[in-house]
């Protein structure tokens, strides 16, 4: 299969989709160059400045602007330029696009997305480093995925802007650059259908996002010492396939779920409340959870590894669920 | 220059006193039943206002759009809104346009071209520019008015939603309601500016101040604000100066701790039926028939509502996802 980037298969999503239905724009800071990652590269040059627009540094104004024309009949991209930057398009997004069906008694749908990068391990410090899936998956009527990989990134953006429902699309910036195979043509990937990346017997790693990736990483680090993990990655937060996620543990007995927000009201409590309604019976040791350390990224690099999660921190959790470090 | 507004015929003006009527009439009977403690929750009457609502939707077609706030009954009225299952929504009626998910506060009739109210203050102004920015993208000559007010226009979302107007030419009318107060607050110590059209300037667009009270001078602004619109030039601010006769919501006292009585009282002699009335040189028997056709359309709605089953249980968890 061929390989691609990250950033590559998004781009390849957003100009399937773009000539597959004209209804389809995108919003955002510096979209028109793709100035600063490059995930809308290409787009104005091929479908035009009516259709692929640079806004004003003005999130409120822009994610509200694109909640309208979601109302009007189309079908908005907006990129936000760092996840951060989405607290200050809150209203717009939670108030607005989340509640519109609802509140108005079915008369309209939002299919808006709002896609954005978030994640640390790039120094960019307190608010340019953070992960939040967590708030948006508590919203009724919005949809939250977190690809993490280039196959899943194209197959899940693809499904995204083809959804009648607001969905907040977590990228991340340290996947951007990293390869993967990509299946040829057309490639969708359902919201609400978890994956198994990786398959194992001795225990279960679930991992959400980028960090699905220091899930199979540790997965390696296990295997070299004789351990079996299976990797799962549920792929979208909201909706969450919890029977998949459940029917691993139910095989390995055993779980470590790995978030790189924070463990307060985290993904994880929420997967790990779902396991133990769904399988407790088959849990020999408690659920194990990784997440960052209770503080803001911060900026030093030696710092920030400190706080945010990696391989190791998973491999000594999955040997705690284990039984063979205490 | 927008061409000069054709002299209003007499027959058109008795139209737009019967919507100002209608209105009048509607929020009448809503704040009784709220007192009555029919209709519950929150309900923000907008009488004294109701020149404001009447004459701007005047001007627009059906499939141009308008966005209004909690206080969006009139304008809603004035836009065609299907009365009945506007009763219903309010008194929490399965039939209710929202399916009583919404309430008062969030009352729309797509089908109408009325995209909602929308309660959280300055809200609906980036959803304007937004349905400003499809009409635009159809090419077809529609328009957005947004309505909002003198709070609103302290809002970020106002200032943003302006700019994105500007720079992209887009076909939206900001009609702002100044009726002096937000709540309690009063626009004179929460504004920087005595006239909030003023703020225009800042995002090169024109902006205008009329009589709120005034019906012909509010469609006269209108007129010309989505004349230019529709043929490409962008956004207009119009502000209306105008006032509650009613306190903020829920029955609150007329007058009180942030108004006086002489004041509500000096406005209500400008109460913009009165004006419409004097303008019109109307007779007794015109003035009744008009409140006779009137209450006879909203015991008609109050009576659809009241006999529509109250919405079920199970439709609580409807219209989350499409």
């Amino acid at each position: 299969m061929r390989e691609l980037t990250y950033v590559d298969a998004l781009n390849e999503a957003l100009h399937e989709e773009m000539q597959h239905d004209k209804k389809v724009i995108v919003l955002g800071e510096d979209v028109e160059l793709a100035y600063v990652f490059g995930v809308t590269k290409g787009l104005k040059d091929k479908f035009g400045g009516d259709r692929v627009r640079d806004t004003p540094i003005s999130e409120l104004g822009f994610v509200g602007a694109a909640v309208g024309a979601a109302m009007a009949g189309y079908r908005p991209i907006v990129e936000i330029m760092f996840m951060d930057f989405i607290m200050l398009a809150m209203d717009p997004l939670v108030n607005q696009a989340a509640k519109l069906r609802y509140m108005l008694g079915g008369q309209l749908s939002i299919p808006l997305v709002v896609r954005t990068p978030g994640g640390g391990g790039v120094q960019y410090g307190p608010t340019h480093s953070q992960v939040l899936e967590a708030w948006f998956m508590q919203v009724p009527g919005l949809k939250v995925a977190c690809p993490s990989d280039p196959a899943d990134a194209k197959g899940l953006l693809k499904a995204a802007i083809r959804d009648e429902n607001p969905v907040f699309f977590c990228e991340h910036k340290m996947l951007y650059k990293r390869k993967g195979p990509v299946p040829d043509g057309e490639h969708i990937v359902p919201f609400g259908v978890a994956a198994v990346k990786r398959e194992g017997t001795d225990i279960t790693l679930i991992g959400v996002g980028y960090q699905v990736q220091n899930c199979l990483q540790a997965a390696e680090l296990l295997a070299a010492e004789g351990i079996s993990a299976e990797v799962v990655d549920p792929r979208t937060v909201a909706p969450l396939d919890t029977a998949t996620l459940a029917e691993s543990v139910r095989k390995t007995n055993r779980c470590v779920v790995v978030e790189e927000g924070h463990l307060r009201s985290g993904v994880g409590a929420e997967i790990s409340a779902a396991i133990q309604e769904e399988a407790f019976d088959y849990l020999d040791a408690p659920i194990g959870r990784v997440a960052a350390l209770n503080a803001p990224v911060p900026f030093e690099p030696a710092l920030e590894d400190y706080v945010l999660p990696n391989a190791g921190n998973v491999v000594e959790a999955a040997k705690k669920a284990l039984g063979v470090i205490a | 220059m927008a061409k000069k507004p054709k002299p209003l015929s007499k027959k058109r003006l008795h139209e737009m006193y019967r919507d100002m009527l209608r209105i009048r009439r509607f929020e009448e009977k809503a704040d009784e039943l709220f007192m009555a403690g029919l209709v519950k929750g929150a309900v923000h009457v907008s009488i004294g206002q109701e020149a404001c609502s009447v004459g701007v939707c005047s001007i627009l077609n059906k499939d141009d759009a308008i966005l209004t706030t909690h206080r969006g009954h009139g304008h809603s009225i004035a836009k065609g809104t299907r009365l009945n299952e506007m009763m219903a929504e309010l008194l929490g009626r399965s039939t209710g346009l929202c399916r009583a998910k919404g309430g008062s506060m969030h009352i729309a009739d797509v089908s109408m071209g009325h995209y909602g109210a929308h309660s959280i203050v300055g809200a609906n102004m980036p959803m304007a520019a937004g349905i400003g920015l499809a009409y635009q993208l159809e090419k077809k000559k529609q328009v957005a008015v947004v309505f909002f007010g003198d709070g609103a226009s302290n809002q970020g979302s106002f200032h943003e939603s302006m700019n994105l107007c500007a720079i992209w030419k887009l076909p939206v009318v900001f009609f702002c309601e100044n009726n002096s107060y937000a709540v309690s607050f009063g626009a004179d110590r929460s504004t920087s500016v005595e006239d909030i059209s003023t703020r225009a300037q800042g995002y090169n667009a024109p902006g205008v101040t009329v009589d709120g009270m005034d019906v012909v001078a509010v469609q006269e602004a209108t007129l010309e604000a989505v004349d230019r619109a529709r043929k490409g030039g962008g956004p207009s601010l119009i502000e209306a100066k105008t006032y509650r006769f009613f306190g903020h919501s829920r029955g609150d006292p007329h007058f009180g701790p942030y108004r006086t009585e002489a004041e509500v009282n000096k406005w209500r002699k400008r109460d913009p039926l009165i004006l419409t009335e004097n303008l019109l040189e109307m007779t007794k028997a015109e003035k009744n028939a008009h409140l006779e056709n009137v209450d006879a359309e909203i015991e008609e709605a109050t009576r659809f509502a009241e006999n529509s089953p109250m919405a079920t249980l199970e439709s609580a968890l409807e219209d989350v996802y499409a």
